[in-house]
């Protein structure tokens, strides 16, 4: 099969996916038997940056490379929380495809459209490929008005603002290039959702060819509000930085 | 360059434009020194108006969370019978 592969001139790349988790005991196992259905004729690995999780999601992890082979499942773990974008960057560290997808462990993130990733990239030859939620195809469940308020609130604000060339600029659902990765994260310093604006932003910047693919989003932290007063404040400050220093 | 001085270039010709209207006088004064509130009492407008069909036409997956729990149960049961300690969660 490879043999044929090369004779055609097609080239088989490897994706390196990183999953930052914390207290994500019972998801991770989800979520590494999810991505090794939907991505069963390629060649990935999936690295798991763990903050020390006081729940056991090493042990677990652990398990699981006894189950499908430690090759294919990396844990680079930390010592202790240590934030979202130095997540990425250990993460990074360790990869060795040619691609990276970031996701979320907890499920929100669907690894059945890791194939529509890989295909966009490989159709289009974009440096980044992003999921998004706001367009047909696409979609959220389990935001109520006020959520879907700010949210349409912040994207419209962010896009007179920016012009930043996606739709959804906070999802952290990406396929990027692993040189361009490399070189986008460098020059970013934001934290939280501010720091997945940043990233985009900044690429649209330097020009890379960014492509969208419609993704679902399940939010499954029903009942526990993340948009207070001190969220919007943050975000309005993160807006003016890009602003001001992209 | 910086996106900010691609915005302030903009701010800058459109402010010209504006002061040249003044002084030209072609349309009457006072309605030119209006302008600049009209502007951005439409740019608000604009904005409400494209958050209101944003959220009218927010999409909406239901069926999405009733697939990822069937996904969930698929992957449970392959779990279990594989050795992961899946727990009581």
């Amino acid at each position: 099969m490879a043999e044929e592969k090369e004779r055609k001139g097609e080239k088989k790349y490897k994706y390196s996916v990183i999953v930052p988790t914390y207290n994500e005991r019972l998801n991770i196992a989800l979520i590494v038997y999810l991505i090794f259905k939907h991505l069963r004729d390629v060649d990935f690995e999936i690295i798991v940056v763990d903050d020390g999780s006081p729940d056991g999601t090493q042990e677990i992890v652990k398990q699981l490379q006894d189950l499908y082979g430690e090759d294919r499942i990396l844990l680079r773990a930390r010592a202790k929380k240590l934030g979202l974008g130095t997540a990425y960057i250990h993460g990074l560290k360790h990869a060795t495809g040619d691609f990276v997808v970031i996701m979320d462990a907890d499920l929100s993130h669907h690894p059945k459209y890791l194939p529509s990733f890989i295909k966009k990239q490989l159709e289009t030859n974009a440096s980044i490929v992003t999921g998004t939620r706001y367009v047909k195809g696409g979609g959220v469940h389990g935001w109520n008005l006020m959520r879907k308020l700010t949210s349409r609130g912040a994207n419209v604000l962010a896009q007179t603002l920016l012009w930043p060339g996606v739709f959804d600029l906070t999802g952290s659902f990406r396929l990027y290039k692993k040189s361009v990765l490399e070189d986008v994260i460098s020059s970013c310093v934001s934290k939280g959702y501010v720091f997945q604006m940043e990233m985009i932003v900044r690429a649209t910047r330097k020009g890379y060819h960014i492509e969208e693919v419609p993704i679902t989003f399940v939010d499954r932290v029903f009942g526990t509000s993340k948009l207070g007063g001190s969220e919007i404040v943050e975000y309005l400050k993160g807006l003016v930085y890009l602003l001001l220093t992209t | 360059m910086k996106h900010v001085v691609k915005i302030l270039s903009l701010v800058a010709a459109v402010s010209a434009f504006w002061i040249t209207l003044l002084q030209a006088a072609i349309v009457p004064q006072s309605f030119t020194w209006l302008l600049p509130i009209y502007f951005v009492v439409s740019l608000g407008c604009y904005g409400l108006l494209m958050v209101g069909i944003g959220i009218m036409q927010f999409p909406t997956c239901p069926q999405e969370a009733v697939l990822l729990n069937h996904d969930i149960a698929e992957a449970k049961d392959f779990l279990s019978t594989n050795g992961i300690d899946i727990g009581t969660y």
